[in-house]
C-alpha cells in the first residue's frame, strides 16, 4: 500500500517543528510515531502534503516534579508500561496503556500524538480527561496550556491551532488515600475499544468518599466527563448499591453513537457494567492504598 | 516528492538508498535490502506478519517510512542466526510443528525473541499476550506457544548449567 506522495523533514527542537509546520501550510502535519497516522495515509484517509518528524525534537522524559508527573509529548506507550515513576504516580496510565494496540504500536506510539489526534476510542485520551491532566502546546502564537477536557473537540478535531504542537503532558500527582481504575471492553485484544471507563476516588480516613471523577470513553466524539452522576458518592462510603445506581444512571443519560459492530443498548449496558466495575476498583485499591507522597493506588 | 538519501544497517550489513517519503521500511527491505523474508500482511499495522526489530524492539515495517529510520538498525529474522544456521526458537518452531504456511512466522519469531530476552521466565499466558498483535490463520496458535515454551524452558537449563 503506497500513501499519497508528501514531502518529509525533521525538526530538531519544537520552536523548529513549529516554524516548519507554519511553513508547510494547512496540510503539514506531526508525525512522531505515525500509528495513527500512517494507516490513516496507507488508507488514503489523509493525505497530508508535509511531515514533519518530530521524534528528534526532544527526549522522551518522564519527571515528577512538585505533585506534577511530567511527560514528554514524546514518551511511546511502551515507555509508560514499563516505568515504575509513572505506575507509582499516575496508575491508570499504566493500567490503560496495554489496552493500546499491541507491542509493536505500543514501541512506536507517543502520548503527544495520540492526544493530538483526536481519536474517540483513544485510551490516552479517557486517562488525560479522567485525571484532569493539562497538556502544553508551543506554536506561532507562543506556549499554552490545554486542560484535557478542552482538548477534544470531536472525531480527529481537537482544539488545537494550525502550527501548534503538543511538547508535554502533565498530570496532577494528589496524595492521600487514593485510588484509579481504566476498564475496557475491546472484540478482541488491541482492538478499538467498545466502551471504557475511567475512575478516581479519593477516601478519608473513615474510608467515606471525599471526591471522585468518572469518565466513559469511546461512546461518543470524544471522552464524556461524567463526574457529576457520581456525586451522591461524596460523604459515603462506597458499595456495590450506590455504585450500582450511579452506573445505572450514567448509562441511561448517555448518549451512545452507533457502532458497526455492536448496538446501542448493548454498549449502554457496558456502560453501566464498567462504570460499576471502575468505581468499585478504583475505592477498592484507595481503601487498600498505603499513605504514600505520590498517591499510589495500586495494591502491592 | 524530494528524495532522501539514506543509511541504515540491515543484519549487521550496511544498506544505504535514495528513497521518496512514502517508501515504507518494508517496501526498502524487500527490494532494496534484498529482504524478502519480511513479509507483507494487511499493511495496516494489525496482522504482525511485517514485524522488524528497529534497534532492537519490535515495529511495523509497513507502516514505519523508510526515511524515518535513516541511522538506524533493522533487525529481520534473518538476522537470529547465520547464514545456513537455524536459531535455537526456529528448532523449535520445526519441532513443534509451530509453522504452517509459515506467512506468519518471521514476526512470530521475532517478538518471541524479543519478549523473552526481556523476559526469559514469561509464562504462557504472558507470552499470549505479548503475541496478541501477530496473527495466524493455520496453526490455532497453541503449536506456537508450545515452541516458545520449550525453547524459553531450554534456554533456562542452559543458563543454569552455566
Amino acid at each position: 500500500m503506497y500513501s499519497a506522495p508528501f514531502e518529509y523533514v525533521r525538526a530538531s527542537s519544537w520552536p523548529e517543528a513549529v516554524d516548519l509546520l507554519e511553513g508547510g501550510g494547512e496540510d503539514a502535519r506531526v508525525i512522531a510515531g505515525g500509528q495513527s497516522l500512517v494507516p490513516m495515509m496507507m488508507l488514503r484517509l489523509a493525505a497530508p502534503s508535509l511531515l514533519v518528524d518530530v521524534s528528534a525534537a526532544a527526549d522522551r522524559s518522564v519527571d515528577l516534579v512538585d505533585a506534577e508527573l511530567v511527560l514528554s509529548a514524546l514518551v511511546r506507550h511502551a515507555d509508560i508500561e514499563h516505568s515504575e515513576v509513572v505506575r507509582g504516580s499516575c496508575p491508570m496510565l499504566t493500567e490503560a496503556v496495554t489496552h493500546i494496540g499491541n507491542v509493536r504500536v505500543r514501541h512506536r506510539g507517543t502520548i503527544g500524538g495520540s492526544l493530538a489526534h483526536g481519536e474517540p476510542t483513544a485510551e490516552l485520551a479517557t486517562v488525560a480527561v479522567a485525571e484532569g491532566a493539562t497538556v502544553t502546546v508551543l506554536g506561532p502564537g507562543g506556549e499554552r496550556a490545554i486542560p484535557a477536557g478542552d482538548l477534544f473537540v470531536t472525531h480527529f478535531t481537537t482544539s488545537l491551532e494550525p502550527g501548534e504542537v503538543v511538547t508535554a503532558v502533565r498530570f496532577p500527582v494528589p496524595g492521600g488515600r487514593r485510588g484509579s481504575s481504566f476498564q475496557e471492553i475491546a472484540r478482541r485484544a488491541g482492538d478499538f475499544a467498545l466502551v471504557e471507563a475511567a475512575a478516581t476516588v479519593a477516601l478519608d480516613e473513615d474510608d467515606r468518599c471525599l471526591s471522585v471523577r468518572l469518565v466513559v470513553g469511546a461512546v461518543s466524539d470524544r471522552p464524556v466527563d461524567v463526574s457529576q452522576a457520581a456525586r451522591p458518592l461524596i460523604g459515603e462510603r462506597i458499595g456495590e448499591d450506590a455504585v450500582g445506581e450511579v452506573a445505572r444512571a450514567v448509562a441511561a443519560e448517555i448518549e451512545v453513537g452507533p457502532h458497526t459492530h455492536a448496538g446501542r443498548e448493548y454498549r449502554r449496558r457496558l456502560v453501566s457494567v464498567l462504570a460499576g466495575r471502575a468505581l468499585l476498583t478504583a475505592a477498592d485499591r484507595a481503601a487498600g492504598a498505603v499513605h504514600t507522597d505520590h498517591g499510589n493506588g495500586a495494591r502491592a | 516528492m524530494s528524495k532522501h538519501e539514506i543509511a541504515l544497517e540491515v543484519n549487521g550489513r550496511p544498506v544505504s538508498a535514495t528513497v521518496d517519503p512514502n517508501m515504507s521500511l518494508l517496501e526498502l527491505l524487500r527490494t532494496e535490502a534484498g529482504g524478502l523474508e519480511v513479509k507483507l500482511g494487511c499493511g495496516e499495522g494489525v496482522c504482525g506478519t511485517c514485524t522488524v526489530l528497529l534497534d532492537g524492539e519490535p515495529v511495523n515495517s509497513c507502516l514505519t517510512f523508510a526515511v524515518q529510520v535513516d541511522g538506524r538498525a533493522v533487525t529481520t529474522v534473518r538476522g537470529l542466526a547465520a547464514e545456513g544456521e537455524l536459531h535455537p526458537l526456529q528448532e523449535a518452531f520445526l519441532t513443534h510443528a509451530g509453522s504452517q504456511c509459515g506467512f506468519c512466522t518471521p514476526g512470530m519469531l521475532l517478538t518471541a525473541k524479543w519478549y523473552l530476552d526481556r523476559h526469559p521466565r514469561a509464562d504462557r499466558e504472558e507470552l499470549r499476550s505479548a503475541l496478541s498483535g501477530n496473527f495466524c490463520r493455520c496453526t490455532g496458535y497453541t503449536k506456537i506457544l508450545d515452541a516458545i515454551e520449550a525453547y524459553r524452558d531450554a534456554r533456562q537449563e542452559v543458563s543454569v548449567v552455566d
